[in-house]
């Protein structure tokens, strides 16, 4: 079988990031290192679909700004969100004279955004690109859930739609280079609970995981972290648990968005955070400033989504999924 | 790991809801909600007001005063605590209408909250609607009978 890693010659930057979140992101364990947010989540909207754009548009800003290129150097927008057909992202890109390529992965977009951003600027079809992602607790709630005023009991393993925007600037200049890119399958393993995403997608970190090391040069300890997102507590301990079936252990450097942007105990996500914005806002404020300062040298980024609508669930379907990988290092 | 067997060890994993502590305070919250109306019940008796009126107007006061808790962002809370202690009660039915009805205010008054309101509500107005008439027939049919 021929190699499924896609390795980037030119290896491409990161040359900037910038993350805006609501308040309970901002109240959470990594809240000091936000750029923006917001004490009501609306971000100054009367709707929370706008409020999403608005994040959107922010972290777009921000990113560019803090890469010290402007928008006209930027040649490429990727965004994507959870709103069905994807409103978040296109209120938000109409606000910028940049090319614009919709795209939807569920929580794997930011994984997605980055992957093939930093695939175009490898190939040298385009100079930069900044990739963006978002999510909203309130308008996610209530496109796969519940109204947000409904009194109801969540199980253990459900997980809370992070509110927040993460933006990424890729180009050649910076200090953290995207090495390598691993595309995702989609695998359905038959789980049909919308509460609990987790085990519906950790089927695919599994396959997605199992393929790399099957074919890269590099041991699972070679990474400083190897990190999902966002599989929740349930998700995370299921991947650890099956891949040593493999004969991969990650226990010891594995860490997951979810469970990094709130505190699991305090804050009442039951088993952690999820949504496009989540490992945005994570890897945007706390990983790649991490790498950027050399303290991680490299990190393999799992983007993990769960690609159903409420509308397959009610027929019966179960959820499919699929976790894109992106090597990361600043060695 | 074929499907089925992932389903069963992802089952046989999944942390289970607290059903003793819901339990517990689903009795005491609903039993709660249940002696406020029984307090209401007997104040607009002692008020003057008949037995059948009286139990109309404890019954608006609760669906009322749901829809305010509702409103105010307090319901949530308390449910979440609560469980079916808040669902069961005529409070869960009102708090599962306002609830839609305040999210669905940005789509507008028609398309919004007009053609949403009884999104989750609906299908117990349906079905309770659909049994009452059934129940009717078979009582109607019964009492030429036997009548």
């Amino acid at each position: 079988m021929k190699n499924p890693i896609i390795k980037l010659k030119n290896q491409p930057r990161i040359s900037a990031s910038y993350s805006v979140v609501g308040h309970l992101e901002k109240q959470g364990p990594l809240g000091e290192l936000f750029d923006e947010y917001s004490d009501n989540d609306k971000f100054g909207k009367n709707t929370w679909e706008k409020a999403e754009s608005e994040m959107q548009l922010r972290a777009v800003k921000g990113a560019i700004k803090k890469s010290g290129l402007k928008e006209y150097d930027i040649d490429l927008l990727l965004a994507g969100d959870l709103l069905n057909q994807c409103v978040g992202s296109n209120y938000a890109t109409t606000n910028f004279n940049i090319p614009y390529l919709g795209i939807y992965g569920a929580c794997s977009t930011c994984a997605e955004g980055l992957g093939l951003g930093a695939c175009l600027v490898d190939a040298q079809t385009i100079d930069s690109c900044c990739a963006v992602t978002s999510s909203h607790y309130c308008s996610s709630e209530r496109q796969f859930r519940f109204p947000l005023e409904y009194g109801g009991q969540r199980a253990p393993t459900a997980q809370w739609t992070a509110t927040g925007s993460g933006a990424f600037v890729i180009s050649n200049e910076g200090n953290v280079k995207i090495t390598e890119v691993l595309f995702g399958k989609a695998i359905d393993k038959g789980i049909t609970d919308i509460n609990n995403m987790g085990a519906a997608m950790a089927p695919s970190a599994i396959d997605t995981i199992v393929r790399y090391f099957e074919k890269s040069e590099h041991s699972p300890d070679y990474f400083d972290k190897i990190i999902t997102g966002d599989l929740g507590f349930e998700g995370s301990e299921i991947l650890k648990d099956l891949l040593l079936g493999y004969g991969i252990d990650i226990r010891k450097n594995h860490d997951d968005c979810g469970l990094m942007l709130f505190d699991k105990e305090k804050q009442d996500v039951h088993a952690g955070g999820s949504g496009c914005g989540c490992s945005a806002v994570v890897m945007a404020s706390h990983i790649l400033p991490l790498l950027e300062q050399g303290k991680l040298g490299d990190v393999l980024f799992l983007g993990t989504g769960a690609l159903m609508s409420p509308m397959t669930l009610f027929q019966g379907g179960s959820i499919p999924a699929i976790c894109h990988l992106v090597h990361l290092s600043s060695r | 790991m074929k499907k089925q067997e992932y389903v069963e060890y992802v089952e046989k994993r999944a942390k289970r809801s607290p059903i003793l502590k819901n339990c517990f305070f689903a009795f005491v919250i609903g039993g709660a909600i249940c002696t406020l109306g029984q307090a209401f019940l007997d104040l607009y008796k002692h008020l003057g007001v008949n037995e059948d009126d009286a139990g109309t107007l404890t019954s608006i006061t609760l669906i009322f005063t749901s829809c305010l808790l509702t409103g105010l962002g307090i319901f949530d809370n308390i449910a979440r605590v609560a469980g079916a202690g808040t669902l069961v009660p005529i409070t869960g039915f009102a708090n599962a209408v306002s609830s839609q009805a305040i999210d669905t205010k940005s789509e507008g008054y028609v398309l919004g909250v007009g053609a949403k309101i009884f999104t989750i509500a609906g299908p117990v107005i349906l079905y309770a609607i659909l049994s009452g008439t059934l129940y009717g027939v078979i009582y109607y049919v019964c009492t030429l009978i036997w009548g």
